[in-house]
């Protein structure tokens, strides 16, 4: 596979926008010729009613797309997660503290992506990769926690993500956390607003099938946070939910809100198996 | 000032319902999903009901259906079926009935419906993402709906 620089390849993709390009399928996805992603695999024992095979939306993007996601040079959104490793080893808050003066390296939080959103016993509460980072901002450091899937907590998410990349979802369901596991799934199959759609009518009765332009994919979050080229920057899964659930009329709901922390740990859990692949290239 | 404000608006209602024979959607009869009446008593266009068909701010039901006879717009997409030959398929009452609501057809069918205004959940400001606020009006109009009806009936 030729190799070209990460500007080269957004002009390019830029050009190509207009035509529906349509992926080659059975590409396999190794990082940096050395990290393997997995992303197709046997569903889930919790999914097998519904679906055979998990696949990640990578393999429903065009051949461009995908190989901008083999090389980090050639990824955009690893600029985010260069940023989140600025942030990770800067002290901020009254006490003056960074996060690596008390998890030292990033690569120290390898798998740590791969297992959230997952219980806290403490606080009693399903939590996110960001609620947890936002809670040592707080707590630890004294600092003013970030605003949901804005630059700093996306960027610090995609640093996370990078140190797990490779590593299988394998997000608890059950225990405490099935409670909201069950109302994650339950707002996978509500039929939201005037088109009255739900998140299966097309991820999941329709993944492979062109929407106007659109090649729909499974709906998968395993490649969070992802770079889309039509809006240039590094976005969260929240955020893409709600576009989502806006694009059916319906009264959306809001990043970080208990709805898409549950809708989170299910959708999560539906890509339990497919490796992290954060930060990932989607158009 | 105010006064033409209120003429105008009483116009635009005017305009707004077609005229006294159109039928709201609470109020459509369903037979076996198909509608034997027309919805506003006048004859549909087809050339308006393709445009609808093809618009993506109004019926955009290429989104999901490819039609070889609208082949000139572009992206369509395949979640329902290839729309060619419906009229064929289909009589005119059906077609109104799949239109107006294909729930009532086809059970659980991921089709929109494009003339009701009642049932939803969390409805929404169009795509703003923000809530419904006030009367419900539906995707198409009873008008539009003729128009499609009429143009599908083309599709022979
Ligand atoms: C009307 C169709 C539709 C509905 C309903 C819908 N989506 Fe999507 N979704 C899309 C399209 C189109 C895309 C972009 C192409 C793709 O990745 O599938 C997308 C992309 C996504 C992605 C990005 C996948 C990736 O690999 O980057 C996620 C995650 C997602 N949707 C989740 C959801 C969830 C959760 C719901 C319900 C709350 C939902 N979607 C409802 C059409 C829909
Ligand atoms: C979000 C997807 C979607 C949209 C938008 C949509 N449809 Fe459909 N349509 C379907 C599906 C799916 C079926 C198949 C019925 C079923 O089994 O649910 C269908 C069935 C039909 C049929 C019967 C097909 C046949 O010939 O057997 C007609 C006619 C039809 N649609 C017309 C339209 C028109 C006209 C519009 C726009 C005003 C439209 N559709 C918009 C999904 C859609």
């Amino acid at each position: 596979m030729k190799k070209f620089h990460g500007i080269a390849a957004l002009v390019a993709a830029s050009f190509t926008g207009a035509a529906i390009a349509t992926a080659d399928e059975n590409a396999e996805l190794v990082i940096n010729g050395d990290i393997e992603i997995v992303t197709k695999t046997a569903a889930p024992a919790h999914l097998s009613d519904a679906l055979d095979e998990v696949m990640s939306g990578w393999r429903f993007r065009s051949d461009q797309t995908q190989s901008m996601q083999m090389d980090d040079f050639d990824n955009p959104g690893m600029l985010g997660a260069e940023n989140g490793a600025e942030i990770w080893a800067t002290a901020d808050g009254t006490e003056g503290k960074s996060c690596a003066d008390c998890h030292g390296a990033p690569e120290e939080m390898a798998g740590v992506k791969a297992v959230y959103p997952k219980w806290n016993e403490e606080a009693g509460e399903v939590r996110t990769l960001q609620m947890q980072v936002n809670d040592c901002r707080e707590n630890r450091m004294g600092a003013e926690p970030w605003g949901y899937d804005k630059s700093d907590a996306i960027d610090v998410e995609a640093l996370l993500a990078s140190v797990s990349r490779g590593m299988p979802v394998n997000v608890a369901i059950d225990g405490p956390a099935q409670e909201a596991w069950e109302k994650g799934k339950e707002i996978y199959y509500t039929r939201f607003g005037q088109l009255e759609l739900s998140c299966a009518n097309c991820h999941e009765d329709n993944y492979g099938n062109m929407i106007r332009a659109d090649h729909l994919s499974q709906g998968q979050i395993n490649g969070f946070p992802t770079y889309r080229l039509k809006n240039t920057k590094l976005n969260g899964a929240h955020s893409r939910f709600k576009g989502c659930i806006r694009d059916t009329r319906a009264e959306t709901f809001s990043p970080g809100s208990p709805e898409f922390v549950a809708l989170e740990l299910y959708v999560a859990s539906r890509g339990n198996g497919l490796s992290v692949e954060g930060p990932s290239v989607r158009n | 000032m105010k006064r033409t404000t209120i003429t105008l608006f009483a116009l635009l209602a005017g305009l707004g319902m077609a005229n006294a024979e159109t039928v709201a959607p609470a109020d459509v009869t369903y037979e076996d999903g198909a509608i034997a009446q027309s919805l506003t008593g006048v004859a549909g266009n087809p050339t308006e009901g393709a445009k609808v068909i093809s618009t993506k701010s109004l019926g955009n039901c290429v989104a999901c259906h490819e039609i070889t006879d609208l082949a000139d717009v572009p992206f369509h997409g395949e979640v329902g079926p290839l729309l060619d030959g419906a009229g064929d398929r289909w009589s005119e009452a059906e077609l109104r009935g799949i239109v107006a609501n294909a729930k009532m057809m086809f059970e659980g069918s991921m089709m929109p419906s494009f003339y009701k205004t009642d049932g939803f959940i969390r409805l929404g400001n169009a795509y703003t993402g923000k809530a419904h606020e006030g009367e419900v009006e539906p995707l198409l109009t009873a008008q539009q709906i003729e128009d499609v009806v009429a143009y599908l009936m083309t599709l022979q």
